[in-house]
Protein backbone atom coordinates (compact mmCIF):
# COMPACT_ATOMS: atom_id res chain seq x y z
CA UNK A 1 0.00 0.00 0.00
CA UNK A 2 2.86 2.20 1.17
CA UNK A 3 4.61 1.95 -2.72
CA UNK A 4 4.59 4.81 -4.56
CA UNK A 5 2.28 4.99 -7.62
CA UNK A 6 4.87 6.78 -9.92
CA UNK A 7 8.52 6.17 -9.27
CA UNK A 8 10.66 8.22 -11.61
CA UNK A 9 14.39 8.44 -11.67
CA UNK A 10 16.61 10.04 -14.02
CA UNK A 11 14.19 11.62 -16.24
CA UNK A 12 15.59 13.39 -19.03
CA UNK A 13 13.44 14.81 -22.04
CA UNK A 14 15.60 15.99 -24.78
CA UNK A 15 14.54 17.47 -28.58
CA UNK A 16 17.31 16.46 -31.24
CA UNK A 17 17.57 20.08 -33.60
CA UNK A 18 19.46 20.02 -36.64
CA UNK A 19 22.34 21.97 -35.11
CA UNK A 20 22.29 21.66 -31.38
CA UNK A 21 19.78 19.58 -29.15
CA UNK A 22 17.56 20.93 -26.21
CA UNK A 23 17.56 19.59 -22.65
CA UNK A 24 14.00 20.47 -21.56
CA UNK A 25 14.34 18.02 -18.89
CA UNK A 26 17.35 17.11 -17.25
CA UNK A 27 17.75 14.38 -14.73
CA UNK A 28 14.52 14.55 -12.25
CA UNK A 29 13.82 11.99 -10.05
CA UNK A 30 10.80 11.53 -7.47
CA UNK A 31 7.63 9.45 -6.60
CA UNK A 32 4.28 10.41 -6.13
CA UNK A 33 1.85 8.02 -3.79
CA UNK A 34 -1.51 8.45 -2.98
CA UNK A 35 -1.30 12.46 -1.89
CA UNK A 36 -1.74 15.14 -4.26
CA UNK A 37 2.05 16.81 -5.16
CA UNK A 38 2.24 20.10 -6.53
CA UNK A 39 4.64 20.98 -9.44
CA UNK A 40 5.67 24.41 -9.38
CA UNK A 41 7.33 26.22 -12.02
CA UNK A 42 7.62 29.20 -14.60
CA UNK A 43 7.10 28.79 -18.04
CA UNK A 44 9.69 26.54 -19.80
CA UNK A 45 10.59 24.82 -16.74
CA UNK A 46 9.86 21.46 -18.01
CA UNK A 47 6.76 20.78 -15.53
CA UNK A 48 4.17 20.02 -17.89
CA UNK A 49 6.10 18.14 -20.39
CA UNK A 50 7.17 15.84 -17.05
CA UNK A 51 3.39 15.12 -16.71
CA UNK A 52 3.09 14.24 -20.42
CA UNK A 53 6.28 11.86 -20.49
CA UNK A 54 4.75 9.78 -17.73
CA UNK A 55 1.90 9.24 -20.17
CA UNK A 56 3.96 9.11 -22.96
CA UNK A 57 2.17 12.02 -24.49
CA UNK A 58 5.05 14.53 -25.51
CA UNK A 59 5.49 15.60 -28.54
CA UNK A 60 7.19 13.43 -31.95
CA UNK A 61 10.48 15.21 -31.62
CA UNK A 62 10.95 14.95 -27.87
CA UNK A 63 13.34 12.00 -26.57
CA UNK A 64 12.61 10.30 -23.29
CA UNK A 65 15.29 8.50 -21.12
CA UNK A 66 15.87 7.57 -17.15
CA UNK A 67 16.88 4.89 -15.29
CA UNK A 68 13.66 3.80 -14.51
CA UNK A 69 10.04 5.31 -15.34
CA UNK A 70 7.41 3.17 -13.00
CA UNK A 71 3.79 3.18 -13.09
CA UNK A 72 2.51 0.75 -10.22
CA UNK A 73 5.48 -2.18 -11.43
CA UNK A 74 4.40 -1.38 -14.78
CA UNK A 75 7.64 -0.14 -16.48
CA UNK A 76 6.51 2.89 -18.84
CA UNK A 77 9.62 3.05 -20.63
CA UNK A 78 9.24 -0.42 -22.39
CA UNK A 79 5.43 -0.12 -22.73
CA UNK A 80 4.11 0.21 -25.67
CA UNK A 81 1.57 2.15 -28.06
CA UNK A 82 -1.31 -0.74 -27.08
CA UNK A 83 -0.02 -0.80 -22.96
CA UNK A 84 0.08 2.58 -22.65
CA UNK A 85 -3.44 3.08 -24.34
CA UNK A 86 -4.66 0.91 -21.64
CA UNK A 87 -3.11 2.82 -19.07
CA UNK A 88 -4.13 6.11 -20.05
CA UNK A 89 -7.76 6.78 -18.98
CA UNK A 90 -8.43 3.94 -17.17
CA UNK A 91 -5.12 4.37 -14.67
CA UNK A 92 -3.43 7.88 -15.00
CA UNK A 93 -5.57 10.29 -16.58
CA UNK A 94 -5.13 13.95 -17.46
CA UNK A 95 -6.96 17.00 -16.72
CA UNK A 96 -6.20 19.73 -19.10
CA UNK A 97 -6.22 23.79 -19.12
CA UNK A 98 -8.88 24.70 -20.88
CA UNK A 99 -12.00 22.97 -21.42
CA UNK A 100 -13.04 24.91 -24.42
CA UNK A 101 -10.37 22.78 -26.08
CA UNK A 102 -10.47 19.79 -24.58
CA UNK A 103 -14.39 19.01 -24.93
CA UNK A 104 -15.76 17.55 -28.23
CA UNK A 105 -17.58 20.54 -29.39
CA UNK A 106 -19.91 18.36 -31.59
CA UNK A 107 -20.90 15.91 -29.04
CA UNK A 108 -23.25 16.26 -26.26
CA UNK A 109 -21.44 15.73 -22.77
CA UNK A 110 -23.53 12.96 -21.50
CA UNK A 111 -22.73 10.99 -24.44
CA UNK A 112 -18.62 11.98 -23.67
CA UNK A 113 -18.30 11.41 -20.24
CA UNK A 114 -20.73 7.91 -21.10
CA UNK A 115 -18.09 7.07 -24.23
CA UNK A 116 -14.91 7.65 -21.06
CA UNK A 117 -16.46 5.07 -19.12
CA UNK A 118 -17.99 2.33 -21.64
CA UNK A 119 -14.34 2.66 -23.42
CA UNK A 120 -12.85 1.06 -19.97
CA UNK A 121 -15.47 -0.90 -18.55
CA UNK A 122 -17.68 -3.52 -20.40
CA UNK A 123 -20.86 -1.57 -19.40
CA UNK A 124 -24.24 -1.52 -20.76
CA UNK A 125 -25.33 1.91 -22.13
CA UNK A 126 -28.29 1.99 -19.35
CA UNK A 127 -25.82 1.32 -16.59
CA UNK A 128 -23.01 4.23 -18.38
CA UNK A 129 -25.79 6.74 -18.29
CA UNK A 130 -26.72 5.95 -14.83
CA UNK A 131 -23.14 6.14 -13.70
CA UNK A 132 -22.60 9.41 -15.84
CA UNK A 133 -25.40 10.69 -14.25
CA UNK A 134 -24.03 9.92 -10.89
CA UNK A 135 -20.81 11.41 -11.18
CA UNK A 136 -22.05 14.88 -12.54
CA UNK A 137 -23.64 14.87 -9.80
CA UNK A 138 -20.45 14.13 -7.90
CA UNK A 139 -18.70 17.04 -9.15
CA UNK A 140 -21.90 19.21 -8.30
CA UNK A 141 -23.41 20.37 -11.71
CA UNK A 142 -27.04 20.93 -10.05
CA UNK A 143 -29.31 19.63 -12.90
CA UNK A 144 -27.32 16.71 -14.31
CA UNK A 145 -30.24 15.34 -16.57
CA UNK A 146 -30.91 18.67 -18.55
CA UNK A 147 -26.89 19.02 -18.72
CA UNK A 148 -25.99 15.06 -19.72
CA UNK A 149 -28.09 16.79 -23.04
CA UNK A 150 -26.43 20.25 -23.24
CA UNK A 151 -23.02 20.93 -25.99
CA UNK A 152 -19.86 22.01 -24.59
CA UNK A 153 -20.60 25.34 -26.00
CA UNK A 154 -24.11 25.75 -23.79
CA UNK A 155 -21.66 25.87 -20.29
CA UNK A 156 -19.55 28.18 -18.78
CA UNK A 157 -16.15 27.55 -17.91
CA UNK A 158 -16.11 26.28 -14.91
CA UNK A 159 -18.98 23.88 -15.35
CA UNK A 160 -16.67 22.48 -18.54
CA UNK A 161 -13.59 22.05 -16.39
CA UNK A 162 -16.18 20.10 -13.82
CA UNK A 163 -17.49 18.22 -16.76
CA UNK A 164 -14.00 17.20 -17.52
CA UNK A 165 -13.47 16.42 -14.30
CA UNK A 166 -15.80 13.97 -14.15
CA UNK A 167 -15.03 12.37 -17.38
CA UNK A 168 -11.58 11.80 -15.79
CA UNK A 169 -12.82 10.32 -12.77
CA UNK A 170 -15.58 8.28 -14.18
CA UNK A 171 -13.08 4.93 -14.66
CA UNK A 172 -11.59 5.68 -11.78
CA UNK A 173 -8.21 6.34 -12.61
CA UNK A 174 -5.05 5.32 -9.41
CA UNK A 175 -3.41 8.97 -11.00
CA UNK A 176 -4.92 12.00 -12.19
CA UNK A 177 -2.04 14.76 -13.88
CA UNK A 178 -3.90 17.96 -13.67
CA UNK A 179 -2.05 20.42 -15.81
CA UNK A 180 -3.21 23.82 -15.08
CA UNK A 181 -6.84 22.64 -14.01
CA UNK A 182 -8.16 26.27 -12.87
CA UNK A 183 -6.05 28.47 -14.45
CA UNK A 184 -8.55 29.63 -16.79
CA UNK A 185 -10.98 30.23 -14.26
CA UNK A 186 -12.40 32.92 -11.73
CA UNK A 187 -11.46 32.74 -7.67
CA UNK A 188 -14.94 31.66 -6.95
CA UNK A 189 -15.60 28.82 -9.53
CA UNK A 190 -11.63 27.80 -8.92
CA UNK A 191 -11.93 27.23 -5.17
CA UNK A 192 -15.42 25.14 -5.97
CA UNK A 193 -13.45 22.77 -8.36
CA UNK A 194 -10.37 22.55 -6.11
CA UNK A 195 -12.64 21.29 -2.94
CA UNK A 196 -14.57 18.60 -5.51
CA UNK A 197 -11.18 17.52 -6.76
CA UNK A 198 -9.59 17.51 -3.13
CA UNK A 199 -12.75 15.51 -1.41
CA UNK A 200 -12.34 13.00 -4.77
CA UNK A 201 -8.96 12.63 -4.36
CA UNK A 202 -9.13 12.08 -0.42
CA UNK A 203 -12.08 9.96 -0.41
CA UNK A 204 -10.81 7.44 -3.42
CA UNK A 205 -7.12 7.63 -2.48
CA UNK A 206 -6.32 8.71 -5.88
CA UNK A 207 -2.60 9.93 -6.23
CA UNK A 208 -2.91 13.59 -7.94
CA UNK A 209 -0.25 15.48 -9.75
CA UNK A 210 -1.00 19.44 -9.76
CA UNK A 211 0.33 21.47 -12.24
CA UNK A 212 0.77 24.77 -11.86
CA UNK A 213 2.64 28.23 -11.59
CA UNK A 214 0.29 29.45 -8.63
CA UNK A 215 2.58 29.26 -5.68
CA UNK A 216 0.45 30.29 -2.76
CA UNK A 217 -2.53 28.09 -5.07
CA UNK A 218 -0.07 24.84 -4.35
CA UNK A 219 1.22 25.80 -1.26
CA UNK A 220 -2.78 25.49 0.44
CA UNK A 221 -3.79 23.24 -1.68
CA UNK A 222 -0.89 20.19 -2.64
CA UNK A 223 0.30 17.93 0.78
CA UNK A 224 4.32 18.46 -1.39
CA UNK A 225 5.77 20.76 -3.73
CA UNK A 226 8.19 20.03 -6.39
CA UNK A 227 9.61 23.41 -7.77
CA UNK A 228 11.40 23.01 -11.46
CA UNK A 229 13.68 25.56 -12.63
CA UNK A 230 15.29 25.10 -16.46
CA UNK A 231 14.45 21.44 -16.32
CA UNK A 232 15.11 20.66 -12.30
CA UNK A 233 13.88 20.33 -9.42
CA UNK A 234 15.45 22.88 -7.31
CA UNK A 235 13.05 21.92 -4.44
CA UNK A 236 10.90 19.54 -3.05
CA UNK A 237 9.27 19.44 0.53
CA UNK A 238 6.16 19.55 2.31
CA UNK A 239 3.79 21.79 1.09
CA UNK A 240 3.11 23.71 4.40
CA UNK A 241 6.76 24.52 4.82
CA UNK A 242 6.96 26.34 0.92
CA UNK A 243 7.19 29.60 2.61
CA UNK A 244 10.46 28.47 4.31
CA UNK A 245 11.94 27.25 1.36
CA UNK A 246 15.53 27.21 1.33
CA UNK A 247 16.34 27.66 -2.71
CA UNK A 248 17.36 30.98 -3.06
CA UNK A 249 15.14 30.58 -6.75
CA UNK A 250 12.06 29.18 -5.00
CA UNK A 251 12.45 32.28 -2.49
CA UNK A 252 12.70 35.08 -4.75
CA UNK A 253 9.53 33.23 -6.51
CA UNK A 254 7.69 33.73 -3.37
CA UNK A 255 8.93 37.39 -2.93
CA UNK A 256 7.93 38.30 -5.86
CA UNK A 257 4.43 37.95 -5.71
CA UNK A 258 2.44 41.34 -4.41
CA UNK A 259 0.61 40.25 -0.76
CA UNK A 260 -2.10 41.62 0.54
CA UNK A 261 -1.08 40.80 4.15
CA UNK A 262 2.55 42.62 3.26
CA UNK A 263 2.30 46.24 1.02
CA UNK A 264 5.61 46.60 -0.44
CA UNK A 265 6.65 49.56 -2.53
CA UNK A 266 8.71 47.61 -4.80
CA UNK A 267 8.44 43.75 -5.44
CA UNK A 268 11.68 42.18 -5.70
CA UNK A 269 12.67 40.56 -9.24
CA UNK A 270 14.42 37.45 -9.15
CA UNK A 271 18.44 37.49 -10.02
CA UNK A 272 19.10 34.26 -11.87
CA UNK A 273 22.12 33.09 -11.34
CA UNK A 274 23.52 31.32 -13.80
CA UNK A 275 24.98 28.30 -10.99
CA UNK A 276 21.29 27.23 -10.41
CA UNK A 277 21.67 25.52 -13.50
CA UNK A 278 23.87 22.84 -12.40
CA UNK A 279 23.64 24.22 -8.53
CA UNK A 280 22.62 22.67 -5.48
CA UNK A 281 19.06 21.02 -4.66
CA UNK A 282 17.04 21.08 -1.50
CA UNK A 283 14.72 18.69 -0.38
CA UNK A 284 12.45 18.62 2.66
CA UNK A 285 14.76 21.53 3.37
CA UNK A 286 18.27 19.68 3.68
CA UNK A 287 20.82 20.36 1.09
CA UNK A 288 21.02 17.03 -1.40
CA UNK B 1 1.26 64.24 -4.08
CA UNK B 2 -1.78 65.06 -6.04
CA UNK B 3 -3.42 68.80 -6.77
CA UNK B 4 -6.31 68.63 -4.77
CA UNK B 5 -9.55 66.34 -5.78
CA UNK B 6 -9.20 67.32 -9.10
CA UNK B 7 -11.14 64.64 -11.42
CA UNK B 8 -9.68 63.72 -14.91
CA UNK B 9 -11.85 60.41 -15.94
CA UNK B 10 -15.13 60.19 -15.13
CA UNK B 11 -18.17 57.88 -16.01
CA UNK B 12 -21.54 58.77 -15.55
CA UNK B 13 -24.26 56.40 -15.79
CA UNK B 14 -22.16 54.34 -18.07
CA UNK B 15 -24.71 51.77 -19.64
CA UNK B 16 -23.94 49.17 -22.31
CA UNK B 17 -25.71 46.46 -24.00
CA UNK B 18 -25.10 44.13 -26.57
CA UNK B 19 -27.52 41.86 -29.17
CA UNK B 20 -30.43 42.77 -31.05
CA UNK B 21 -34.02 43.07 -29.56
CA UNK B 22 -35.17 40.46 -26.78
CA UNK B 23 -31.45 38.44 -26.87
CA UNK B 24 -30.12 42.10 -26.33
CA UNK B 25 -28.65 42.27 -22.30
CA UNK B 26 -27.19 45.04 -20.65
CA UNK B 27 -23.43 44.05 -19.80
CA UNK B 28 -22.71 47.54 -17.69
CA UNK B 29 -25.68 48.55 -15.86
CA UNK B 30 -25.73 52.16 -14.88
CA UNK B 31 -21.93 52.53 -13.49
CA UNK B 32 -20.58 55.63 -12.09
CA UNK B 33 -16.66 56.40 -10.78
CA UNK B 34 -14.25 59.54 -11.25
CA UNK B 35 -10.45 59.02 -11.18
CA UNK B 36 -8.61 62.10 -9.77
CA UNK B 37 -5.64 62.84 -11.41
CA UNK B 38 -2.74 61.02 -10.94
CA UNK B 39 -4.92 58.54 -8.84
CA UNK B 40 -4.65 54.59 -9.69
CA UNK B 41 -8.05 53.41 -10.29
CA UNK B 42 -8.96 49.31 -10.36
CA UNK B 43 -11.91 47.57 -11.37
CA UNK B 44 -12.08 43.70 -9.71
CA UNK B 45 -14.67 41.00 -11.05
CA UNK B 46 -14.84 37.97 -12.41
CA UNK B 47 -14.67 37.02 -16.24
CA UNK B 48 -18.06 38.62 -17.63
CA UNK B 49 -18.89 41.10 -14.82
CA UNK B 50 -18.36 44.28 -17.82
CA UNK B 51 -14.69 45.33 -16.31
CA UNK B 52 -13.32 45.14 -19.77
CA UNK B 53 -16.08 46.24 -20.96
CA UNK B 54 -15.80 49.86 -19.53
CA UNK B 55 -12.42 49.97 -20.51
CA UNK B 56 -13.21 49.16 -23.88
CA UNK B 57 -15.98 52.04 -23.98
CA UNK B 58 -13.67 54.17 -22.68
CA UNK B 59 -10.86 53.99 -25.34
CA UNK B 60 -13.15 54.72 -27.91
CA UNK B 61 -12.69 50.87 -29.02
CA UNK B 62 -16.84 50.82 -28.63
CA UNK B 63 -19.06 54.18 -29.36
CA UNK B 64 -22.67 52.04 -28.57
CA UNK B 65 -23.18 53.05 -24.95
CA UNK B 66 -25.26 55.01 -22.98
CA UNK B 67 -24.59 57.82 -20.39
CA UNK B 68 -20.77 60.18 -20.41
CA UNK B 69 -17.88 59.30 -20.30
CA UNK B 70 -15.84 62.99 -19.09
CA UNK B 71 -11.88 63.59 -19.62
CA UNK B 72 -10.64 66.65 -17.87
CA UNK B 73 -13.79 69.13 -17.91
CA UNK B 74 -15.29 67.78 -20.99
CA UNK B 75 -17.54 64.89 -22.00
CA UNK B 76 -16.30 62.82 -24.65
CA UNK B 77 -17.43 62.45 -28.25
CA UNK B 78 -19.01 59.39 -29.24
CA UNK B 79 -16.10 59.27 -31.61
CA UNK B 80 -12.91 60.21 -30.24
CA UNK B 81 -10.87 62.70 -32.33
CA UNK B 82 -6.91 63.08 -32.15
CA UNK B 83 -6.71 64.46 -29.34
CA UNK B 84 -8.14 62.09 -27.38
CA UNK B 85 -5.79 59.28 -28.26
CA UNK B 86 -2.49 61.91 -27.31
CA UNK B 87 -4.23 62.05 -23.89
CA UNK B 88 -5.37 58.28 -23.44
CA UNK B 89 -3.21 54.99 -24.53
CA UNK B 90 -4.53 51.58 -23.78
CA UNK B 91 -2.32 48.25 -22.72
CA UNK B 92 -3.76 45.34 -23.78
CA UNK B 93 -3.46 42.00 -21.94
CA UNK B 94 -1.98 40.01 -24.28
CA UNK B 95 1.45 41.12 -25.49
CA UNK B 96 1.60 37.98 -27.71
CA UNK B 97 -0.98 39.51 -29.72
CA UNK B 98 -0.78 43.38 -29.46
CA UNK B 99 2.21 43.84 -31.17
CA UNK B 100 2.35 43.44 -35.49
CA UNK B 101 4.29 40.52 -36.02
CA UNK B 102 5.82 41.57 -38.79
CA UNK B 103 7.02 45.38 -37.91
CA UNK B 104 10.40 45.38 -35.52
CA UNK B 105 9.94 47.51 -32.38
CA UNK B 106 11.45 51.01 -33.83
CA UNK B 107 8.76 50.81 -36.65
CA UNK B 108 6.29 49.99 -33.66
CA UNK B 109 7.17 53.25 -31.78
CA UNK B 110 7.65 55.34 -34.33
CA UNK B 111 4.09 54.92 -36.05
CA UNK B 112 1.98 56.75 -33.05
CA UNK B 113 5.10 59.40 -33.49
CA UNK B 114 4.41 60.12 -36.96
CA UNK B 115 0.21 60.12 -36.37
CA UNK B 116 0.52 63.13 -33.60
CA UNK B 117 3.17 64.67 -35.75
CA UNK B 118 6.23 64.44 -32.82
CA UNK B 119 9.64 66.21 -33.49
CA UNK B 120 12.38 64.19 -32.85
CA UNK B 121 11.60 60.61 -33.45
CA UNK B 122 14.65 58.70 -33.40
CA UNK B 123 15.80 60.46 -29.94
CA UNK B 124 12.36 59.82 -28.57
CA UNK B 125 12.42 55.88 -29.10
CA UNK B 126 15.71 55.81 -27.49
CA UNK B 127 14.34 57.45 -24.64
CA UNK B 128 11.32 55.74 -24.07
CA UNK B 129 12.87 52.37 -24.40
CA UNK B 130 15.51 53.22 -21.58
CA UNK B 131 12.22 54.44 -19.77
CA UNK B 132 11.01 50.95 -19.71
CA UNK B 133 14.10 49.37 -18.78
CA UNK B 134 14.97 48.10 -22.59
CA UNK B 135 18.46 49.23 -24.01
CA UNK B 136 18.88 50.20 -27.69
CA UNK B 137 19.71 46.72 -28.69
CA UNK B 138 16.33 45.77 -28.64
CA UNK B 139 15.20 48.89 -31.25
CA UNK B 140 15.47 46.64 -34.36
CA UNK B 141 14.22 43.33 -33.01
CA UNK B 142 10.71 41.84 -34.13
CA UNK B 143 8.28 40.72 -31.52
CA UNK B 144 9.04 37.03 -32.18
CA UNK B 145 12.71 37.81 -30.73
CA UNK B 146 11.27 39.16 -27.81
CA UNK B 147 9.92 37.04 -24.54
CA UNK B 148 6.51 37.45 -22.82
CA UNK B 149 8.11 40.44 -20.82
CA UNK B 150 9.80 42.84 -23.00
CA UNK B 151 7.02 42.34 -25.37
CA UNK B 152 5.12 43.95 -22.82
CA UNK B 153 7.62 46.18 -22.14
CA UNK B 154 7.16 47.17 -25.53
CA UNK B 155 3.62 47.81 -25.31
CA UNK B 156 4.17 50.31 -22.54
CA UNK B 157 6.68 52.29 -24.56
CA UNK B 158 4.12 52.53 -27.23
CA UNK B 159 1.69 53.85 -24.91
CA UNK B 160 4.05 56.23 -23.25
CA UNK B 161 5.86 57.50 -26.29
CA UNK B 162 3.70 60.48 -27.45
CA UNK B 163 3.38 61.02 -23.40
CA UNK B 164 -0.20 60.68 -22.30
CA UNK B 165 -1.86 61.64 -19.43
CA UNK B 166 -3.75 58.42 -18.73
CA UNK B 167 -2.95 54.97 -19.02
CA UNK B 168 -5.68 52.24 -19.19
CA UNK B 169 -4.41 48.94 -18.64
CA UNK B 170 -5.95 45.76 -19.48
CA UNK B 171 -4.89 43.12 -17.48
CA UNK B 172 -1.47 44.04 -18.03
CA UNK B 173 0.17 41.01 -16.32
CA UNK B 174 -1.98 37.88 -16.36
CA UNK B 175 -0.09 36.36 -18.96
CA UNK B 176 2.94 36.81 -17.66
CA UNK B 177 4.86 34.45 -15.29
CA UNK B 178 5.40 35.65 -11.64
CA UNK B 179 8.90 36.98 -11.73
CA UNK B 180 7.85 39.04 -14.89
CA UNK B 181 5.34 39.79 -13.66
CA UNK B 182 6.98 41.76 -10.49
CA UNK B 183 8.95 43.34 -13.22
CA UNK B 184 6.06 45.05 -15.07
CA UNK B 185 4.19 46.05 -11.65
CA UNK B 186 7.14 47.96 -10.69
CA UNK B 187 7.62 49.59 -14.02
CA UNK B 188 3.99 50.88 -14.04
CA UNK B 189 4.20 51.60 -10.83
CA UNK B 190 7.73 53.77 -10.90
CA UNK B 191 6.33 55.33 -14.24
CA UNK B 192 3.50 56.37 -12.81
CA UNK B 193 5.56 58.29 -10.14
CA UNK B 194 8.30 59.95 -12.77
CA UNK B 195 5.87 60.75 -15.43
CA UNK B 196 2.36 61.70 -13.08
CA UNK B 197 0.65 59.43 -14.71
CA UNK B 198 -2.91 58.25 -14.36
CA UNK B 199 -4.49 54.96 -14.01
CA UNK B 200 -7.36 52.79 -14.98
CA UNK B 201 -6.82 48.80 -14.48
CA UNK B 202 -9.04 46.23 -15.08
CA UNK B 203 -7.81 42.78 -13.12
CA UNK B 204 -9.43 39.91 -11.57
CA UNK B 205 -6.20 39.91 -9.02
CA UNK B 206 -6.74 41.61 -5.79
CA UNK B 207 -3.12 41.27 -4.87
CA UNK B 208 -2.00 43.19 -8.03
CA UNK B 209 -4.98 45.97 -7.64
CA UNK B 210 -3.97 46.52 -4.02
CA UNK B 211 -0.44 47.06 -5.15
CA UNK B 212 -0.89 49.20 -8.10
CA UNK B 213 -4.09 51.06 -7.24
CA UNK B 214 -5.15 53.28 -4.53
CA UNK B 215 -9.12 52.85 -4.89
CA UNK B 216 -10.68 50.28 -6.88
CA UNK B 217 -14.83 49.42 -7.82
CA UNK B 218 -15.63 45.44 -6.96
CA UNK B 219 -17.70 44.66 -10.15
CA UNK B 220 -20.76 42.45 -10.32
CA UNK B 221 -23.24 41.38 -13.00
CA UNK B 222 -22.48 45.09 -14.82
CA UNK B 223 -22.16 47.36 -11.91
CA UNK B 224 -19.85 48.71 -9.67
CA UNK B 225 -21.66 46.97 -6.27
CA UNK B 226 -18.98 48.83 -3.41
CA UNK B 227 -15.43 50.86 -3.54
CA UNK B 228 -12.85 50.19 -1.26
CA UNK B 229 -9.08 51.59 -0.79
CA UNK B 230 -6.71 49.44 -1.43
CA UNK B 231 -6.03 49.57 2.86
CA UNK B 232 -9.91 48.12 2.84
CA UNK B 233 -8.99 45.22 0.07
CA UNK B 234 -5.89 44.12 2.45
CA UNK B 235 -8.13 44.40 5.75
CA UNK B 236 -10.87 43.04 4.29
CA UNK B 237 -13.25 45.41 5.01
CA UNK B 238 -16.54 45.11 2.34
CA UNK B 239 -20.10 45.71 3.35
CA UNK B 240 -21.48 43.53 0.61
CA UNK B 241 -21.87 39.73 0.66
CA UNK B 242 -20.61 39.22 -2.73
CA UNK B 243 -17.48 41.08 -1.88
CA UNK B 244 -16.55 39.01 1.07
CA UNK B 245 -17.12 35.89 -0.96
CA UNK B 246 -14.62 36.92 -3.63
CA UNK B 247 -12.45 37.93 -0.93
CA UNK B 248 -12.58 34.86 0.61
CA UNK B 249 -12.23 32.79 -2.60
CA UNK B 250 -9.24 34.90 -3.44
CA UNK B 251 -7.45 34.88 0.51
CA UNK B 252 -7.80 31.26 0.43
CA UNK B 253 -4.06 30.54 0.24
CA UNK B 254 -3.19 33.84 2.06
CA UNK B 255 -4.92 33.07 5.42
CA UNK B 256 -2.32 30.20 5.24
CA UNK B 257 0.25 32.55 4.67
CA UNK B 258 -0.76 34.63 7.85
CA UNK B 259 -0.19 31.47 9.80
CA UNK B 260 3.23 31.24 8.79
CA UNK B 261 4.10 34.69 9.29
CA UNK B 262 2.62 34.77 12.64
Amino acid sequence: MDKPLIDVEDLRIRFHGAHRSHDAVRGISFTIGREKVGIVGESGSGKSLTGRSLLKLTPKGAKITAKHMRFRGTDLLAASEKDMRRIRGNHISMILQDPKYSLNPLMRIGNQIVEAYRLHHNAPPAEAKAKALAMLEAVQIREPKRVFDLFPHEVSGGMGQRIMIAMMLIPEPDLIIADEPTSALDVTVRRQVLTILDELVSRRGTGLMFISHDLNLVASFCDRVLVMYAGRIMEDLPARDLHQARHPYTQALLESLPRLDHPVDELRVPVRDPSWLDGPVYRNGVLV
Amino acid sequence: MNAPDRTLVEAIGLSISFGVQNTRTRVVDDVSFRIRKGEAYGLIGESGCGKSTILRALSGLNGDYEGALVLGARELPKKRGKDFFRRVQMVFQDPYGSLHPRKIVERVLAEPLAIHGFDRPSERIAETLEAVGLGPSFRYRYPHELSGGQRQRVAIARALIIEPEVLLLDEPTSALDVSVQAEILNLLKRLRRERNLTYLMVSHDLAVIAHICERAGIMHQGRIIEELSAEQIRHFQAREDYTRAFLEASIESVARREEVGA
